[in-house]
C-alpha cells in the first residue's frame, strides 16, 4: 500500500519535478553554450515565459476539462484565429465609430461572444447527434479555417489600437497582463472543477458515461457547456494575442490543437477521460514553454526544438504508464 | 488416492506484495483425473495462488511440482509448455476473428512466405472442437456466438497443447443453468482423459456437484482440503470464514403495506410481453429466470432507461411516466443495476462523490458543493450499512465488492427512494459479504421500502424474497408465495415446462 501511495504521489507530482529538472539543466547548459551571457533563470526571462505561455496555457485549461469529460476539441485554433478577426476587425466597423476607445470592450465581447458560439455548435452537434467529439471538431477544425480565409483570403487581418497594446503590455505587480489572464483562467477552472457540480459530474460522465446516467445526470447539457467554455477560452486567448500583435494571419492558430493537447496529456489528464487536474495542466503549459525557450537558449533550433518536445512527450507517458502499472499490481491483490 | 503419485504438488508456497502477504505456505496436491475445488472469499489467495501456477507471478519461497519433477514457471508460455492452463473468467477473445483464428491465435500454422495454413487451421480446430461436442464450427466468427460457446472456444484454446491440468476461473458466472450443464459434460469429459481440473468458486452448489476434492484458503492460508462426498457446506464454509453461516430464512414477518408499484400489461417490443405485478411496501418481490428472459430489461424500462411499447406503470396508485433515470430518480425509484463497476460506480471517484452522486445537485451552498453535507450523508450511511473503508477519500475501485455494492445502495437509499430495484445484488461478491447483502436486503425490506430482487442464483431468491415471480421467455410464467415454492415447481416455470400445463 505505502508503495502505490508514493507511486501515485509521484505520477500526480511527476510534472513539478520534470519543470525543476528542465530549470537545472537549462541553468547548468545555459553556462557552457549559451551566446547570450544573461542566466536562463534571470528573472525577466521567467517572466516573460509566463507571458508567452499564455495563449496556449488558456486554451490548454479548457482542453482539460473537455478531456475530463471524455471528449477532445480539435477545432480551437480555428477559434482562436476566427476570434482574433472579430477582434480587430469589429473596431473599424462603421457602426463602432463614434465609440471612440469605447469600441474595446466591444470588440472584446464580440470575439467572445464568437467563441462561445462555435463552442456552442460544437458542443449542440455532440450532443444531439452522439457523434465522437473527434469526428465533430474535425469537421469544425475545417469548417471554421475555411470561414478564416473567406474573411480576407489569403490577406492577414490587421489594425494596431495603441490604448489597447498599451493595456496588454501592461505590468501588474510584475506580471504581464497576458499572465494575469493565465493566472485568473487557471484559478476559476480549478474552482469549477473541484468545488461545484458541474466539474463533479464533469469528472463522472467522462470516467463512467452509463453510471452517470444512472445516477440522474444530464450528460448532454453537461458536455454543451464544456464545449461553451472551451470556445470562450480560445477566444479569450485571441484576445490576450492579438490586443498585443493587432495582426491576425488566417494561419494563424494552425497546430494549436496539438501543442495544447500535448500540454494537457503531459500534465497526466487522461485521454479517455475522467481523471486529470487543472493545475497539473498549467504545470504541462509551463513545462512546454520552458523547453521551447530553454533549447533556444542553448542555441538550438525550431526543428530541434520539436524533435525533442516529441521524444519527451513520449517518455514521460511511457514513464508515467509505468509508475500508475506499479501501482495498480500492488493494490490489486 | 494415497498410494497414487500426484500430478500437481504445490509446496509451501509463499508470495508477498508490499505490506501484504497475499500467499503463506499453501501446500497441496491434486491427482491425476480429478476435479479440485479452490475456494476461500474474496482477497484469500485464490487468484494469486492460480497466477503462480500459471507464471504470470513468481512465488517468494516453495515449489511446484509436476509429476514428481519441480517446475518453473517463469511465464505464461512456459506454464502453457508444461501443459498447465488457465482459463479465465473474463474472456479475452477477438470477436471479429473466427473461431479457429481465436483458438490458435499467434500460433497459426504457416506455409510459405509466412502464408496462413487455413485447411489445417480449420482441420485442426474442429478435430478440437468435437472433443468439446458444440454445435458452431472452426470458421464461425466469434462475436455471433453466445456468452457460453465464447467459453467454449476459451476450452479449446486451452485444449490446442496436451493439456495435463486446466485450471477454471468462475466459469459459470456468465451462464444460464442450461449452459452449465454442457460446461459440467465438458469437464467431466477432460476428466476422463486424466485432466487434472482446479475449479475455482463461488457456488457450492455446483462444488458439490462436480468436484473430488475441496481445498480452502484463508488469508492467504491454507486451511485444509476435504473429500466433496464426505462434507458439507457448512463444513466448507466454517474452512472459509472460520465461523458458522446463517443462511436460513430471515423468519421475522412484518406487516405489509400499501402498493408501492404496480405494473399493467408492460411490453417492451420482443423483450418482455404483457408483465403485470404489484409490490407492497414491506415486501420483496424476486424475479427469477434464465439469462435472457426479460427481467433486466424490466428493471430498465422502470427506470427510464427504455421505452415501453404498452403497458402503464402506476406508483402510489397513480398512473406514472417514466422517460429517463431522471423521472424515475424523482418519483421515487431506484436501480442497483447488473453491471455494478459499468452501470453503477464511477471507480476513480472517492466513496463520498460516488454516494452523492445523484443528488449532489441539491447539496449546494451558493455556487460550490456542500462538502460537509456530503460528509455527513457518507458517515450516515457508512455506519448504517456498515461499509468497510479507510475513509471517505478511498478510490472506490480499491475497495472489495461487497462494500462496492453498499456504497451503490447507499448512494439510492440516501435519496430515500419508494421503490429498490437490486439487479443481481451478489454478483462477483464473497460468501460472506453475501449473506451480509441479503441480511440487508430484508432490513429494507422491514423498514418499508418495497424491494424488487433480480437473481439467477436460485438459493438467492429464495432465501430472500416474499414472492417470486418465475419468467420464461419474456413472460411472467407463474407467481410464488414463499410457501408454495420448491426448487422443483420454480426450475420447471423458467424453463418453460410449466408452459403447457397452464396453457
Amino acid at each position: 500500500m505505502q508503495a502505490g501511495k508514493l507511486s501515485t504521489y509521484l505520477s500526480k507530482g511527476a510534472i513539478w519535478g520534470f519543470i525543476v529538472m528542465e530549470l537545472i539543466f537549462f541553468s547548468v547548459a545555459g553556462e557552457f553554450l549559451s551566446i547570450s551571457d544573461k542566466a536562463f533563470m534571470d528573472i525577466d526571462n521567467m517572466l516573460l515565459l509566463l507571458k508567452q505561455s499564455a495563449p496556449i496555457g488558456i486554451i490548454a485549461i479548457g482542453m482539460t476539462i473537455i478531456m475530463i469529460n471524455g471528449n477532445i476539441d480539435l477545432s480551437v485554433g480555428a477559434i482562436f484565429a476566427l476570434s482574433g478577426i472579430i477582434l480587430l476587425d469589429s473596431m473599424t466597423w462603421p457602426i463602432f465609430a463614434g465609440l471612440g476607445d469605447w469600441v474595446i470592450p466591444v470588440s472584446w465581447l464580440l470575439a467572445l461572444l464568437m467563441g462561445i458560439t462555435l463552442g456552442f455548435i460544437n458542443g449542440l452537434i455532440v450532443w444531439k447527434t452522439g457523434v465522437d467529439a473527434f469526428i465533430v471538431t474535425l469537421g469544425s477544425m475545417l469548417g471554421y479555417r475555411g470561414l478564416v480565409f473567406m474573411y480576407n483570403g489569403e490577406n492577414p487581418t490587421s489594425n494596431l489600437n495603441w490604448t489597447l497594446v498599451d493595456f496588454a503590455e501592461l505590468e501588474i505587480l510584475g506580471l504581464h497582463t497576458a499572465t494575469w489572464f493565465l493566472l485568473v483562467v487557471t484559478a476559476i477552472i480549478w474552482f469549477v472543477m473541484t468545488r461545484t457540480v458541474h466539474g463533479r459530474n464533469a469528472y463522472a460522465i467522462g470516467d463512467n458515461r452509463e453510471a452517470a446516467v444512472n445516477a440522474g445526470i444530464r450528460v448532454g447539457p453537461h458536455m454543451l457547456i464544456n464545449f461553451m467554455i472551451i470556445g470562450f477560452l480560445a477566444a479569450l486567448s485571441a484576445v490576450v494575442f492579438y490586443s498585443e500583435s493587432g495582426s491576425v494571419n488566417p494561419n494563424d492558430g494552425q497546430l494549436y490543437e496539438l501543442w495544447v493537447i500535448t500540454a494537457v496529456v503531459l500534465g497526466g489528464t487522461k485521454l479517455a477521460g475522467g481523471a486529470g487536474s487543472i493545475i497539473s495542466t498549467f504545470g504541462g503549459v509551463i513545462a512546454i514553454q520552458l523547453l521551447r525557450k530553454g533549447l533556444g537558449h542553448i542555441g538550438a533550433d525550431t526543428s530541434t526544438v520539436n524533435l525533442v518536445i516529441g521524444i519527451i512527450l513520449i517518455a514521460v507517458l511511457i514513464l508515467d504508464r509505468q509508475l500508475n502499472a506499479k501501482g495498480k499490481e500492488e493494490l490489486k491483490i | 488416492m494415497t498410494d497414487k503419485i500426484p500430478a500437481l504438488r504445490l509446496e509451501g508456497i509463499v508470495k508477498t506484495f508490499p505490506g501484504v502477504r497475499a500467499l503463506d505456505g499453501v501446500s497441496f496436491d491434486v491427482m491425476p483425473g480429478e476435479v479440485h475445488a479452490l475456494m476461500g472469499e474474496n482477497g484469500a489467495g485464490k487468484s494469486t495462488l492460480m497466477k503462480v501456477l500459471g507464471g504470470i507471478y513468481q512465488p517468494d519461497e516453495g515449489q511446484i511440482i509436476v509429476n514428481e519433477a519441480p517446475a518453473v514457471m517463469a511465464s505464461p508460455l512456459e506454464a502453457k509448455a508444461n501443459g498447465i492452463l488457465f482459463i479465465h473468467q473474463e474472456l479475452s477473445l477477438a470477436q471479429e476473428l473466427s473461431v479457429a483464428e481465436n483458438v490458435y491465435l499467434g500460433e497459426l500454422p504457416l506455409k510459405r512466405f509466412g502464408r496462413v495454413d487455413w485447411h489445417t487451421l480449420y482441420a485442426k480446430t474442429d478435430a478440437i472442437l468435437a472433443r468439446l461436442n458444440v454445435r458452431f464450427n472452426a470458421k464461425t466468427v466469434v462475436g455471433s456466438l453466445s456468452i457460453a460457446n465464447q467459453q467454449m472456444v476459451e476450452i479449446a484454446r486451452a485444449l490446442t497443447v496436451d493439456a495435463k491440468a486446466v485450471i477454471f476461473d468462475e466459469p459459470t458466472a456468465s451462464l444460464t443453468d442450461a449452459e452449465k450443464v454442457v460446461l459440467f459434460d465438458v469437464i467431466d469429459d477432460l476428466k476422463s482423459q486424466g485432466v487434472v481440473i482446479i475449479y475455482i468458486s463461488h457456488r457450492m452448489e455446483e462444488i458439490f456437484k462436480i468436484t473430488d476434492r475441496i481445498s480452502v484458503l484463508r488469508d492467504g492460508q491454507y486451511t485444509g482440503t476435504a473429500i466433496t462426498a464426505e462434507t458439507n457446506e457448512d463444513q466448507i464454509t466454517q474452512m472459509m470464514i472460520g465461523r458458522k453461516l446463517d443462511l436460513s430464512r430471515n423468519a421475522v414477518h412484518h406487516e405489509l403495506g400499501d402498493v408501492a408499484l404496480e405494473v399493467r400489461g408492460l411490453t417492451c417490443g420482443n423483450l418482455f410481453q404483457d408483465i403485470s405485478f404489484q409490490v407492497r411496501r414491506g415486501e420483496v418481490v424476486g424475479f427469477y429466470g434464465l439469462v435472457g428472459a426479460g427481467r433486466t430489461e424490466i428493471a430498465e424500462t422502470l427506470f427510464g432507461l427504455r421505452d415501453p411499447s404498452a403497458g402503464t406503470i402506476l406508483l402510489n396508485g397513480k398512473e406514472t411516466r417514466i422517460a429517463s433515470p431522471i423521472d424515475a430518480i424523482s418519483h421515487g425509484i431506484s436501480l442497483v443495476p447488473e453491471d455494478r463497476k459499468g452501470q453503477g460506480l464511477v471507480l476513480d471517484m472517492s466513496c463520498r462523490d460516488n454516494m452523492t452522486l445523484p443528488q449532489v445537485d441539491s447539496l449546494k451552498s451558493g455556487l460550490f458543493v456542500a462538502q460537509g453535507e456530503e460528509n455527513a450523508i457518507f458517515d450516515k450511511y457508512k455506519d448504517r450499512l456498515d461499509i468497510r473503508t479507510p475513509s471517505w477519500k478511498q478510490t472506490v475501485g480499491n475497495l472489495s465488492g461487497g462494500n462496492q455494492q453498499k456504497i451503490v445502495i447507499g448512494k439510492w437509499l440516501s435519496m430515500h427512494p419508494d421503490v429498490l430495484i437490486v439487479d443481481e445484488p451478489t454478483r462477483g461478491i464473497d460468501v460472506g459479504s453475501k449473506s451480509e447483502i441479503h441480511n440487508l436486503i430484508r432490513e429494507l425490506a422491514a423498514q418499508g421500502y418495497a424491494v424488487i430482487v433480480i437473481s439467477s442464483e436460485m438459493p438467492e431468491v429464495l432465501h430472500v424474497a416474499d414472492r417470486i415471480i418465475a419468467m420464461y421467455s419474456g413472460r411472467i410464467m407463474r407467481t410464488f408465495t414463499s410457501d408454495e415454492v420448491t426448487e422443483d415447481n420454480l426450475i420447471q416455470a423458467i424453463s418453460g415446462i410449466a408452459n403447457d400445463k397452464v396453457a
